[in-house]
């Protein structure tokens, strides 16, 4: 019965309650919301590239190499030479191989020359294949396939012409050997979105009349004679390896990394990525704290909410005295209230937590290429609503203690 | 401002119904409050029903003070959210010696109801919604509900019109009389001295100053 009266006591306040319910509600939403964005985004970030066995580059660092080979971030020290590649793609545990050839840029996104093999070879998120939203794999020598960002931002369509950039943000462009579009990838949520990609031979059909990054003058070789060189690469930047059997992924590894002809480095891509997680993972803490900062202040703003009922509560608080109510059972009935409120409200923040996932899921993967997993609660989800009931019980001590000491003070002969 | 209250000597005898006038500030809440131990005498002793409540320990108080003293407040006596029956059965959650000696508390109740003059269908309506004379009888209903040695009244009847103050008067006293109660009522209102056994003034029993600090 003294429940039942604590219950009625609060449907009572309902408004102020329900505004209070709310806050602390949406705070929580907030708060795993922000927490299942953080491992959505670990989750993607761990999926841009997946099997692939080893990337093999230049020596430099194992973060270096997979920044430029895979983000498309930064310059490679150096390249690899066509034969350290040939040797590499002829040992016998390797399965596939496919070079990537980056230097080149169109408008603000950068150029890889691959052979048509990425295709089927690069995966993401678990295995999935990079698929066609418009047109058809490259064919010809000047055929281009563009991300999706890139046919977003630059409003492209399948047969556009696009001439390449000699390096990143240059003013010399190769303007005599424009390209075609002959295919838009979908949106992958990788950095493959914001390429552009053409063909090997391609990289070095646009630098025919090139030496040493420089244009020679005067010199311009007409296309139909570029269409009948071998065009064969003398470097590429970087090769994405996948092996015959896992088992030999380390042997592979050692034996690249002692190749004797040219300093070479191959690295696990699961490993690199996380090493440049705990990079950037330092702006995941922030993002945690300020929403830990938003629950803080929705369960300071109920202690308020109980502080201020304080006053007005007075008498019921006199009736239960004078019925023999010993003041700890005032103490336990604001905390028990204190309790449901956060419960009431975690459980809620919960469900809306639970229903933007469900009403944003495919909007955010379509536009961020984010996907936030909808799966059943998990125990860390549990734990934080069970921090913020135990965080609450305990912001409710305060006003609790307020209230044992009026209702000692008061007696049972208030007049208000 | 702190005040002194001193009295020598006020007894209330078994099933005797006893008025307590005088004016406001002339110390009635507090002689209440004393018997009600809720403050503590200085010095000397308060007895209640046998016990000196200076011997018992804070939480038996509490509980003491339920088991053996019915209380009616001047008004809003109810605890609006909850229903009557919640209401009236209160005491009873706390006093188990008051809950031994009701059978069927539900049934005690609603005799209760059916005597102080309340419809049945009362019992399950939220307090919030009687009106203030129904309030005041639902009150004395659970003051009374399990037969307490002491029924404590201050000024119940300020908030209610003569007429009613006449009939619930009449009930207070019946109600009393039935389970041997002693009935100790503060009020200010001489009007009331014909309807009771004794009338003791403030005045007569009581010195009241400022204290010295």
């Amino acid at each position: 019965m003294i429940l039942r009266l604590a219950l009625g006591s609060l449907i009572a306040r309902a408004t102020t309650v329900g505004m209070t319910i709310l806050a602390i509600a949406l705070s929580v939403a907030l708060f795993l919301g922000v927490e299942k964005v953080r491992t959505g985004a670990k989750a993607s970030f761990a999926d841009t590239i997946s099997g692939t066995d080893l990337i093999v580059g230049a020596r430099s660092g194992s973060v270096q190499l997979l920044l430029y080979s895979v983000f498309r971030i930064g310059n490679a020290t150096n390249n690899l030479t066509w034969s350290s590649y040939q040797d590499v793609a002829s040992r016998p545990e390797i399965a596939w191989i496919v070079p990537i050839s980056l230097g080149d840029s169109h408008k603000q996104f950068r150029v890889m020359g691959t052979t048509p093999e990425f295709f089927n070879r690069y995966k993401y998120r678990s295995g999935q294949s990079i698929e066609f939203a418009d047109g058809k794999n490259m064919s010809d020598l000047f055929d281009t396939v563009i991300g999706a960002d890139v046919a977003a931002t630059l409003n492209y369509h399948v047969g556009d012409p696009i001439v390449v950039a000699h390096g990143l943000a240059s003013f010399t462009e190769h303007k005599d050997q424009p390209f075609k579009i002959s295919g838009i990838l979908n949106k992958t949520g990788t950095p493959v979105d914001r390429t552009v990609i053409v063909g090997l031979r391609a990289i070095e059909a646009i630098h025919v009349d090139w030496q040493e990054g420089a244009q020679v003058q005067g010199q311009t070789t007409p296309i139909d004679v570029i269409r009948k060189m071998k065009l064969q690469p003398k470097a590429v930047t970087a090769a994405l390896v996948g092996i015959e059997n896992r088992l030999q992924v380390f042997g592979l590894q050692r034996a690249i990394n002692k190749y004797n002809k040219e300093p070479l480095l191959a690295i696990l891509p699961g490993v690199a990525l996380q090493e440049l997680w705990q990079i950037i993972g330092i702006a995941e803490v922030a993002l945690i704290g300020v929403s830990a900062m938003v629950v803080i202040t929705a369960l300071i703003g109920m202690m308020a909410m109980i502080f201020s009922s304080l006053n007005e509560r007075r008498r019921e608080m006199a009736i239960f005295r004078a019925m023999g109510a010993r003041p700890r059972v005032i103490l336990g009935m604001l905390i028990l209230e204190a309790a449901v409120i956060a419960t009431i409200g975690a459980i809620l923040g919960l469900a809306l937590m639970y229903l933007g996932v469900y009403i944003a899921q495919p909007i955010i993967d379509a536009e961020f290429g984010l996907w936030l997993p909808s799966k059943a609660p998990t125990l860390n989800e549990f734990l934080v609503l069970a921090a913020v009931i135990i965080a609450s019980i305990i912001a409710s001590v305060l006003p609790a203690l307020r209230a044992y000491r009026l209702s000692l003070a008061d007696g049972m002969l208030v007049r208000i | 401002m702190p005040f002194t209250l001193n009295v020598p000597d006020f007894s209330v005898h078994p099933a005797e119904s006893v008025l307590l006038l005088g004016e406001s500030g002339s110390g009635k809440s507090t002689l209440l409050s004393l018997i009600c131990g809720t403050i503590m005498p200085s010095e000397g002793v308060v007895q209640v029903a046998g016990n000196d409540l200076s011997k018992l320990s804070a939480s038996l108080l509490d509980q003491f003070r339920v088991e053996k003293i019915g209380i009616i407040f001047q008004q809003f006596n109810l605890l609006p959210f909850g229903s009557v029956l919640d209401n009236i059965l209160l005491p009873l959650s706390f006093a188990p010696e008051r809950r031994a000696r009701v059978l069927k508390p539900k049934e005690a109740a609603r005799k209760l109801c059916t005597d102080l003059g309340l419809p049945d269908n009362l019992l399950n309506m939220r307090a919030s919604t009687l009106s203030v004379g129904q309030q005041q009888r639902v009150a004395v209903a659970r003051a009374m509900i399990g037969e307490p040695s002491l029924l404590v009244a201050d000024e119940p009847t300020s908030a209610l019109d003569e007429s009613t103050q006449i009939t619930f008067l009449d009930l207070l006293f019946t109600q009393s009389q039935n389970n041997n109660t002693s009935l100790l009522m503060v009020s200010h209102d001489e009007r009331l001295s014909k309807y009771f056994d004794r009338v003791v003034r403030m005045t007569e029993i009581a010195g009241f100053g400022k204290a010295t600090i």
